[in-house]
């Protein structure tokens, strides 16, 4: 072949990404015209949505959303699912508040690395079951869902942690603030920094995309995909664990239903956010903007006042409509410019 | 009615201001096969989709049986009967072979359920009738691609298809298979259906076609009756020059033995492989597909475990037990299917291409981009790779560059064997002759190669030595000079012919 016909290097400068990038981040785009739209048509109906308190506030509430959002995001890149999640902030949350009541004078540090291991536990679990067990992931963490969750009434007898039994210093974990900003917030953009670039720039990031879109290619190339997979259940346990814990520091109690039904949150988050099922392709700030998206649903539906009869169902429709929309605009760029 | 059933005048087509068909004419004659030929993004694909309504033309006009016409979608070509069997085949693999043909029209009893004995009869009639012979409770999935490929013709036939097109059948059929196919397509042109056929194999069009369009680079270039014309002449056509040298093999001086396996087996797949592969040689493997070539690379490469025999890198016994091992070894492997096991298609160039050395490319776990773009880079080149940037995704490359992209990954870990496995498969004629010249400059560099395909001029052509494997065992070994296609074949399929004919 004459070297006339070699095309490449008009962009290869390394900064440059290429038109086809470009239009992958339409998606965030789509989702970000969808939020300022329902912020706009929010604020006329009801301006105080824009007071900093009011901010402030969906920013807490998607906190946690956001931090366990990043966990369901590594294993969905895996062709994988994370039932579990909201179990283990369950059960870590019982034991956490547990121990605190028992020994008030432990500090805050003790809760946060005891809430990890706990959390590592019980995500290594699920990475057994599905690695050397060889179950498929939803079946294996929808058993572990109600293992967990069934280990939380075992350990509580059913009762319950209330706020006046947490030590001062637990509750202020949370609610204490950094250069104005409340930790809970500065947490959870830590950990959403932290994990864009873990996925982005080292090995083992890049190898759960790597066996995530082809784990026969990946295993060809010398990278041994059950042992990725094992990792991203532990994370994603690891990082559940420190959910549970600051779930106890801002709602200054442990119970039994603590987290039920948070597994699908952080799904939808990740999947409004672009992280394919399919697994391989998805990125940390589509998922950033998917947790807010149902952060400003959420709150914008309390603020204008529909009825919490109808909240649930109206968040629906609104997140079925952002995913349609969202797709119809991608659909459209992609055919206009391939 | 005159001579043509389908007539393309003057089309162009372009996407998004950017022109791939220029002013290209194409005719089908009723009852004819004709190929369609040109090299990987010569607008072939493009050329088909336009006839089977997926896309439009901006320009130009489409004639039925004389009349003109527009398909606005897939199901007005399908309603005049033009039917299309791509590469990626659609049979439902847990169907079985007569519901897959009836799928979606299945007969119906007065009651309004599937007729399923009718469904079986009428199924039985059809293949009976196109001389193929198919169980017909057997289930897609338990098929041979050869099979599966008969089954949608079956089916295509059944629909009273006038026009069948189909996308490079044969890339991945054995010789036998080949013939039994080329058999079934001569059988529905006699019965009066017109046939597009595209492929890369030049040397079967000359078996099978009637007439070939070729194209270059979105322009048509010629259409001649297949016994006016010459492989020389086609290769020339396609590419725009002539193509001297197709095999470059460098004569190199045979060093010292690299590799050398012994007794190898595996129960179930082969029996008793005995090679040995020295510096700078490069060993062919030739064989129909199945008989085992595939999974000897694979016992090698440490993916398939062995149950007896032995393996010595340099004289040193070793147990490979994973691919990582085996790279670390010194070993590389191209494996068959670039799609499935080579290509992590959500990924770009560079990721793709740094994929097996990550430890040569990150520190403490930290991936090191600058080392690694500059190295993507330098292969790309090297490869002449034909992409936007080194962050494009793979999945958007055409096949001869995803298998560059593929190659170049191995090479970049610098082994001292290469086993490629079909590496030529379904990719054009001009990335191929590329790399037949890159194979030959690494054995001149020294690296040992082991190349398996089921292109037997392509074995003829790049081999020092060729090993012949049927059913799992060795039945020849040949020199380069004593090799013969004659040779190969009898060694290839000999028993498989005595079998056949009782």
């Amino acid at each position: 072949m004459t070297n006339q016909e070699f095309k490449l290097g008009s962009k290869t400068s390394g900064k440059g990404f290429s038109f086809l990038d470009f239009i992958s981040r339409f998606r965030e785009v789509g989702i970000i015209a969808f939020i300022l739209i329902l912020v706009i048509a929010v604020t006329l109906r009801e301006p105080s949505f824009l007071d900093i308190d009011n901010l402030t506030d969906i920013l807490m509430n998607i906190s946690i959303l956001i931090i366990v959002a990043m966990a369901q995001t590594m294993v969905i890149l895996t062709k994988g699912i994370d039932l579990s999640v909201s179990s283990i902030i369950g059960l870590v949350a019982m034991m956490v508040g547990f121990t605190l009541k028992a020994n008030p004078e432990f500090p805050v540090i003790f809760s946060v690395v005891l809430g990890l291991v706990l959390g590592a536990i019980l995500g290594s679990f699920n990475g057994f079951i599905i690695t050397i067990g060889n179950v498929p992931p939803i079946i294996a963490t929808l058993g572990t869902l109600s293992i967990y969750r069934g280990l939380v009434f075992f350990y509580s007898q059913g009762t319950w942690i209330n706020s006046y039994e947490l030590p001062h210093s637990i509750k202020v974990l949370s609610k204490g603030k950094l250069l104005g900003v409340p930790n809970l917030i500065v947490v959870a953009i830590l950990i959403a920094v932290l994990t864009f670039l873990f996925l982005r720039y080292t090995r083992l990031g890049r190898n759960i995309y790597a066996v995530g879109s082809n784990p026969t290619a990946s295993e060809y190339a010398g990278i041994r995909p059950q042992k990725i997979i094992f990792i991203v259940y532990v994370l994603s346990g690891i990082i559940s664990g420190l959910a549970a814990v600051l779930w106890i520091s801002r709602f200054e109690s442990a119970q039994t239903n603590t987290a039920l039904g948070f597994e699908l949150n952080t799904v939808t988050a990740a999947v409004i956010g672009g992280v394919s099922t399919s697994g391989g392709v998805g990125s940390i700030p589509g998922v950033l903007l998917g947790a807010l998206l149902l952060g400003v649903i959420q709150n914008s539906l309390t603020l204008i006042r529909i009825s919490p009869f109808w909240q649930l169902a109206a968040q629906g429709l609104l997140i079925i409509v952002a995913v349609v929309t969202d797709k119809l605009i991608s659909k459209r760029i992609v055919r206009t410019h391939k | 009615m005159g001579e043509f059933i389908l007539e393309l005048k003057d089309i162009s087509k372009s996407f998004s201001g950017v022109e791939v068909l220029h002013n290209v004419d194409f005719s089908l004659k009723y009852g004819e096969i004709h190929a369609l030929l040109g090299e990987n993004g010569a607008g072939k694909s493009t050329l088909v989709k336009l006839i089977t309504g997926f896309h439009q033309p901006n320009h130009g006009e489409i004639f039925l049986d004389g009349e003109p016409t527009t398909f606005s979608d897939t199901r007005d070509s399908r309603e005049v009967g033009i039917a299309a069997i791509y590469q990626e085949l659609s049979l439902f693999p847990d169907l079985d072979v007569a519901e897959n043909i009836f799928i979606g029209r299945q007969p119906l009893t007065k009651a309004g359920m599937v007729d399923w004995r009718k469904l079986y009869s009428e199924s039985q009639e059809l293949l009976d009738s196109l001389g193929v012979k198919i169980d017909l409770k057997q289930k897609a999935r338990n098929l041979s691609i050869a099979e599966q490929q008969m089954v949608e013709i079956a089916r295509a036939f059944s629909i009273h298809a006038r026009v069948l097109i189909m996308d490079e059948p044969t890339s991945s059929l054995t010789l036998n298979e080949v013939a039994d196919l080329f058999r079934l397509v001569r059988n529905i042109r006699n019965n009066g259906t017109s046939v597009i056929f595209i492929s890369h194999r030049l040397e079967e069009l000359f078996e099978i076609a009637d007439r070939v369009t070729v194209l270059r680079d979105g322009y048509y270039v010629d259409t001649k009756p297949i016994t006016e014309t010459s492989r020389e002449d086609l290769i020339h056509m396609m590419v725009g020059r002539p193509i001297s040298d197709q095999y470059p093999k460098l004569e190199v001086p045979k060093s010292d033995v690299v590799l050398s396996v012994e007794g190898l087996t595996c129960e179930g797949s082969f029996k008793e492989i005995s090679f040995e592969l020295r510096q700078g040689e490069i060993l062919g493997f030739a064989g129909l597909v199945g008989a085992g070539r595939t999974d000897v690379a694979n016992a090698i490469f440490g993916i398939k475990p062995i149950s007896s025999g032995s393996i010595k890198l340099a004289g040193t016994p070793v147990a490979i037990s994973s691919p990582k091992q085996a790279m670390n070894l010194g070993l590389a492997y191209l494996p068959e299917d670039r799609l499935q096991h080579g290509l992590v298609s959500d990924m770009n160039i560079t990721t793709n291409i740094t994929l097996p050395r990550m430890n040569d490319f990150s520190k403490f776990g930290w991936v090191l981009t600058t080392k690694e773009r500059k190295a993507a880079y330098d292969i790309s080149c090297q490869m002449e790779l034909k992409a936007n940037s080194i962050y494009q995704l793979t999945r958007e490359l055409s096949g001869g560059n995803q298998q560059k992209v593929v190659l170049g990954k191995w090479l970049s870990t610098n082994p001292r064997i290469l086993i490629l496995d079909e590496p030529t498969r379904g990719i054009d004629v001009g990335t191929k002759a590329s790399v037949h010249q890159l194979m030959s400059e690494l054995a001149a560099e020294g690296m040992a190669i082991i190349l398996i395909s089921s292109e037997l001029p392509e074995v003829l052509g790049m081999s020092d030595r060729i090993i012949v494997m049927r059913e799992g065992y060795m039945t020849g070994e040949f020199s380069r000079d004593e090799a013969t296609q004659e040779k190969i074949l009898t060694a290839a399929t000999e028993d498989v012919r005595a079998r056949m004919g009782q």
